[in-house]
């Protein structure tokens, strides 16, 4: 283990590591968890030049306040994000997204808060020192599973990191954001378990998204879906992005942390291409759902990966 | 074998098995499961991430980015049925419990008409199989209880169960493994740990298709088998 770490002054709301998720285990209860939002994931960890499932520190709203105690570092914040790095000197740096800063031993890195937005990233070169669980670093709080001995970070934790950076270059990327309320999304498996009149409401009327919703799911407040078959099922296997909607009628869209199984109907499933555009909104967004259909969600995903990829290709030196 | 194949989201599928609940569906579930688990563990179908059975679903996540479903239909339409296997991926397992530790065998017994011995004799001499596993990790469902002991759920759901808890509904029969809320029947507690984080290379005691007998140990065993 290196000697190089920060130690959590403030540690934020919700603040994990977090890396591409931890997959073949979902038939014993463990879901797949991983970075809520792959693109600035992807992006943090290209930035300071990463391999690209390193882990990085996820936050929501308000990130951590961290001052790095040994060692000299370089991180890269992306999402969009209000943050400052405070020198040791007391000089103040307001932060930019998207671009790399160096850290020198005794420097504070005080992440604000995510602007219209939910969460945000930070990688470093060379990454984090920190246990993976079954080939993942991702923290599942709810089970205590992953890195930090499944813990969300805390106040006064001594965060380690894996090297100590020599190299005096930044680096940044330039994109524009896209911000749409229409998610689009596919025929859940009981769609037909709703009117028609409900089905028709679905894709036309606005939904709220409420203030219960984290990791694992978000609920929806808006027009009441009405089930005509039967407002339970049996418990099957659960995908990211599956729409629910229990007897009350009303959507809870299911989350990167989701259950593993579950046991209402599903009226339709998020599309990977809308995923990280969805999660990315806050209580009191109103969205819209529109359906597609199965070959133009592969099709677009594929666009979004490849956008992806031109961001990472696009990095440059700054000067 | 499946009656249906469904995408379900971009990168997903379910292997549709019916509606019915029943042994003889589900291990065909399971069967199917472990084969795929095998296949994709060889590195055969790369690109497939979790594969999760439930009573009479198979639902397979991949990532898009490496395969798509039609690829995976054609694996699946591939299986010969009659060549899967399930006792040589099962395994055999007999759980501690400690019946002292039961909440609502007072009422159960009041339902359901039967003393509390005769109530925990039958639970102790049903050999479970395990349905699935999931929720929550390492959370497994059991069947099939003996039909004299079918009761619903609690009507008010408790706001804490603790960890290890026994609890039967209607023909199942699950363990919490962390201390949760929950609507079950609670009939004892095991000290067996079902997810065991410091066990990495095998954290999770059951798996779906396994069989599970229970044997009654007293307080002081319990106490002993928790420190351990």
């Amino acid at each position: 283990m290196s000697n190089y770490f920060f130690k959590v002054l403030r540690p934020g709301i919700n603040t994990t590591f977090q890396d591409k998720g931890r997959f073949h285990m979902q038939h014993l209860g463990v879901t797949p968890g991983g970075c809520m939002d792959l693109k600035s994931f992807s992006i943090a960890n290209a930035l300071v030049g990463n391999t690209s499932n390193e882990g990085v520190l996820e936050f929501a709203y308000q990130g951590p306040l961290l001052k790095l105690i040994k060692g000299r570092t370089k991180i890269a914040i992306t999402g969009n994000v209000l943050f400052q790095i405070i020198k040791s000197n007391q000089e103040t740096i307001n932060g930019e997204c998207n671009r790399t800063y160096a850290l020198d031993e005794g420097d504070q890195i005080d992440i604000l808060a995510t602007k219209q937005s939910a969460y945000g990233y930070m990688a470093l070169e060379g990454g984090f020192d920190i246990k993976p669980f079954c080939k993942s670093v991702s923290i599942l709080s709810r089970a205590q599973i992953g890195s930090n001995e499944g813990q969300k970070i805390k106040i006064n934790d001594k965060i380690n990191i894996k090297i100590n950076s020599k190299n005096k270059k930044d680096f940044l990327t330039k994109f524009t954001k896209k911000n749409k309320s229409t998610i689009r999304v596919l025929k859940g498996p009981q769609f037909d378990y709703f009117s028609k009149e409900s089905q028709k409401d679905f894709f036309s009327k606005e939904y709220k998204i409420s203030n219960l919703t984290d990791r694992m799911g978000m609920r929806l407040e808006g027009t009441v879906m009405k089930n005509i078959v039967n407002t339970n099922i049996r418990s099957e296997g659960i995908t990211k992005g599956a729409i629910q909607i229990p007897a009350d009628g009303q959507p809870i869209i299911l989350l990167t942390d989701y259950p593993t199984i579950g046991g209402y109907p599903k009226i339709a499933n998020v599309t990977s291409v809308d995923y990280n555009l969805l999660i990315q909104k806050t209580p009191g967004e109103k969205i819209f759902f529109e359906l597609i259909k199965l070959r133009e969600a592969e099709q677009l995903y594929k666009g979004l990966l490849n956008s992806i990829s031109e961001i990472i290709k696009n990095i440059k030196e700054i000067n | 074998m499946f009656k249906k194949l469904n995408n379900i989201g971009d990168c997903g599928i379910v292997c549709d098995f019916g509606d019915e609940v029943n042994r003889e569906i589900n291990t065909s579930v399971i069967k199917l499961f472990h084969h795929l688990k095998k296949e994709v563990l060889k590195g055969n179908l790369n690109g497939i991430l979790n594969y999760t059975p439930s009573y009479n679903k198979l639902i397979i996540n991949f990532d898009l980015e490496k395969i798509n479903s039609s690829k995976i239909f054609d694996f699946l339409k591939s299986v010969d049925f009659s060549k899967l296997n399930l006792s040589q991926n099962s395994k055999k397992w007999t759980i501690p419990v400690c019946y002292d530790f039961e909440m609502d065998l007072e009422n159960m017994s009041k339902t359901l008409k039967i003393n509390k011995d005769e109530i925990i004799n039958t639970h102790l001499n049903t050999v479970f199989f395990v349905y699935m596993v999931g929720f929550i990790p390492g959370h497994p469902f059991m069947g099939d209880l003996n039909s004299k002991l079918f009761l619903n759920r609690l009507k008010t759901p408790r706001v804490k169960i603790p960890a290890g808890s026994v609890g039967i509904v209607e023909k199942f029969c699950n363990i919490y493994p962390y201390e949760s809320p929950g609507g079950w029947n609670i009939i004892g507690r095991t000290p067996t740990k079902l997810f065991n984080t410091q066990n990495e290379s095998s954290p999770c005691l059951l798996s779906p298709g396994d069989s599970v007998k229970f044997k009654s140990i007293s307080k002081k065993e319990f106490e002993k088998l928790v420190n351990e």
